[in-house]
């Protein structure tokens, strides 16, 4: 079984393999293997290519930019998501403004190990992808599967603009696959991960498998609830959104992130923007509490969307 | 002059003695200077006429230090000049034509409207487009050196310009770091020209010498007069051939004053009329000038035809690019990502 870490890891290892202009740049990352093992053997397997990083964000990108100008297709490891606004200057400043500024595109892959764990605290757990997708010239992906973890990597490397790629450590050990796939839907495409009829789910990152346990307990009740992996936030699948939304009529969007102006706020304007009269009830959303994610156990199960706390705001919904 | 050349890796034995520099080189750099000086006049002139949009931020009193850096790089080699640069700019490939296009903001300069006044390069020439935020540029030159490292391309180096105020931030610190961490033949020039904005260098630095923190940071140290030329060029040659024969980056200071406000907006109210007086507030391209007739290389009217040259073609280029034309919002494909597909379109907008 290929755990979703390892599929990052083997992504990075297959695009190091195949293409010489790829390296690794980032702390830990050389013999260590980086502080979750997500390029355990690469800088044995390819001496020279996988480099320990000082601790400086800021040059971490700033220098992962020059490279690419130069031709390389740099991919960068933040050792935790919240640390990458020590280098946020450079990656919405620099490398975002760099192709509307001068035609020079700027192909640089930003690894942002993302989202809360148990015990991780308010430093450890940040879900920051709508920060960076409020920049233009930044792309921002989220892949919620083993098979999205491994196929979408390859494909920001492909990407000739910076893709923030937000992989969740939630999912790190306990999403597992028999395989990876060769083939994928491309980035900027949403999936359907469940059909239903009665109401839609958009979610991404972790919280499609809590959105699918709540499906599934709502099946019990005799619901059908169709679930919308968004795959990328940036760009935003509307089409695929307001498909669903015409199938059900009701749209309830879950978040990790805080809530205020992140995607499930992109996501219930565009809808109540362009697909109102789709809608049978006021759209809802659900995302973590408005506070630094706390460290305790039972704080921070409090403070995220769950499959319980999923299911009871879709049931509300379903009742308006 | 030059003092403190205390390199921390041994430069290759083996290598060509450094050359001096000479009458030519010299003449050359002058010519650069000069182009630079007689365009921010005519940038300056511009501006006051209400015919520039945004800013007009001036080199004046640093021509020499940054004539010194674009002169001796070469084709291959990687430039990330910084605000008050144009000579360096010029030294480097940069053009009156297209200095005057991103001013005025021509659809045909580099930046097509997009960016303006200082924020221009080609990156894809090696010559990058600074962004605002100070110090962002020497990580970026840093990477750039580290690409072409790993794909086996040896001699090239790359340097890029700094002020008294951007040797305070993170990205300074952390860009010079890494570079020397890696040992990447990179070249960090600061113009001390004791001023950021209005801010002195009193309240901005506590070390007695810039040039002090290249030993924290194992790195070449090379100081420089900033108001003479024939030093600057003499102590850029110097750091850019240590850089290149592999003794890592090289940090080289050079003490002036900025001789303009920060930008044509400024009135500099704040100068300290002593700096003006002291040996930093001397006009290097005047003495260089002094020097050239001093030295009997040419006579004084020759230098004055040169200057009234060099106005000419200033003057009938803006005239040209006045009659350019400007970007139009309706052609402007909006595109922030390369690849179209990504390209949203907002019911909203």
């Amino acid at each position: 079984m290929i755990t979703y870490l390892e599929a990052i890891r083997l992504a990075q290892q297959q695009a190091l393999a195949t293409d010489p202009r790829v390296f690794l740049y980032g702390q830990d990352i050389g013999s260590f293997g980086g502080a979750f093992k997500a390029t355990k053997n690469l800088s044995a397997e390819f001496p020279g290519r996988v480099l320990d990083a000082p601790l400086s964000e800021d040059a971490i990108v700033g220098m992962a930019i020059g490279a690419a100008i130069e031709g390389a297709r740099p991919i960068v490891e933040m050792q935790f998501a919240d640390f990458s606004t020590c280098g946020l200057n450079q990656i919405v400043n620099h490398a975002a403004t760099l192709f509307y500024r001068t035609s020079v595109p700027c192909p640089i892959v930003v690894r942002l190990p993302s989202g809360g764990t148990s015990g991780g605290g308010p430093f450890h757990s940040q879900s920051l992808e709508a920060i960076y997708a409020h920049w233009p010239g930044l792309v921002v992906v989220t892949p919620a599967t083993v098979e999205d973890a491994y196929t979408m990597l390859l494909e920001a490397v492909n990407i000739d603009d910076p893709v923030i790629f937000c992989e969740h450590k939630f999912l790190y050990y306990h999403l597992k696959a028999d395989s990876l796939p060769e083939t994928a839907l491309p980035i900027g495409k949403a999936r359907i991960a469940r059909a239903g009829r009665d109401a839609t789910i958009v979610t991404h990152g972790a919280m499609l498998h809590e959105s699918l346990a709540a499906a599934q307990d709502l099946l019990e009740d005799g619901y059908e609830i169709e679930v919308v992996d968004l795959r990328s936030v940036k760009p935003l699948d509307t089409d695929t959104i307001l498909a669903s939304v015409a199938r059900t009529g009701r749209l309830l969007c879950v978040s990790e992130e805080w809530p205020w102006g992140g995607v499930t706020a992109e996501v219930l304007a565009r809808v109540a923007t362009e697909g109102f009269g789709l809608l049978d009830a006021a759209p809802m959303r659900i995302n973590a509490k408005d506070t630094p994610v706390p460290y305790h156990p039972d704080l921070w199960a409090a403070h995220r969307p769950t499959a319980s706390t999923i299911a009871a705001a879709a049931r509300r919904l379903l009742h308006i | 002059m030059q003092r403190a050349v205390d390199y921390p890796y041994k430069i290759n034995p083996m290598s060509k003695k450094i050359a001096p520099v000479t009458q030519s080189d010299f003449i050359k750099a002058y010519r650069l200077i000069l182009t630079s000086r007689v365009l921010e006049e005519k940038l300056a002139g511009l501006y006051r006429a209400g015919m520039i949009t945004g800013g007009v931020f001036l080199g004046r009193g640093q021509e020499a230090l940054s004539v010194s850096v674009g002169i001796q790089l070469r084709r291959g080699d990687i430039f990330a000049p910084l605000i008050r640069d144009q000579a360096g700019r010029l030294a480097f490939g940069d053009t009156v034509l297209d200095t005057l296009r991103t001013y005025l903001g021509s659809q045909l300069g580099s930046m097509r409207g997009r960016d303006g006044n200082i924020h221009r390069g080609r990156p894809r020439d090696g010559y990058y487009a600074m962004i605002s935020h100070l110090g962002a540029m020497i990580p970026s030159v840093a990477g750039a050196l580290l690409a072409r490292r790993l794909k086996g391309e040896q001699g090239a180096v790359g340097a890029t310009c700094i002020g008294d105020g951007g040797t305070s931030t993170g990205a300074f610190h952390e860009g010079l770091n890494a570079a020397a961490v890696d040992k990447l033949p990179l070249i960090v020039v600061v113009a001390n020209n004791q001023y950021a904005y209005s801010t002195p260098n009193s309240r901005q630095y506590a070390c007695a010498d810039l040039l002090d923190k290249a030993a924290g940071y194992g790195v070449g140290a090379h100081k420089a007069d900033g108001t003479n030329l024939m030093d600057c060029l003499q102590t850029l040659r110097n750091a850019i051939h240590a850089a290149r024969e592999g003794g890592g980056p090289q940090l080289v200071v050079a003490d002036l004053l900025r001789l303009v406000g920060h930008g044509e907006h400024d009135d500099f109210a704040y100068l300290d009329p002593k700096l003006k007086k002291s040996a930093v507030g001397s006009d290097c391209v005047l003495l260089a000038e002094k020097h050239i007739i001093d030295q009997g290389w040419h006579t004084a009217d020759e230098v004055a035809a040169w200057r009234r040259e060099t106005e000419s073609e200033v003057n009938a280029t803006a005239d040209r690019v006045r009659r350019e034309p400007l970007p139009d919002p309706s052609e402007d494909d909006w595109a922030a990502l390369s690849r179209p597909e990504y390209r949203e379109q907002y019911a909203a907008s």
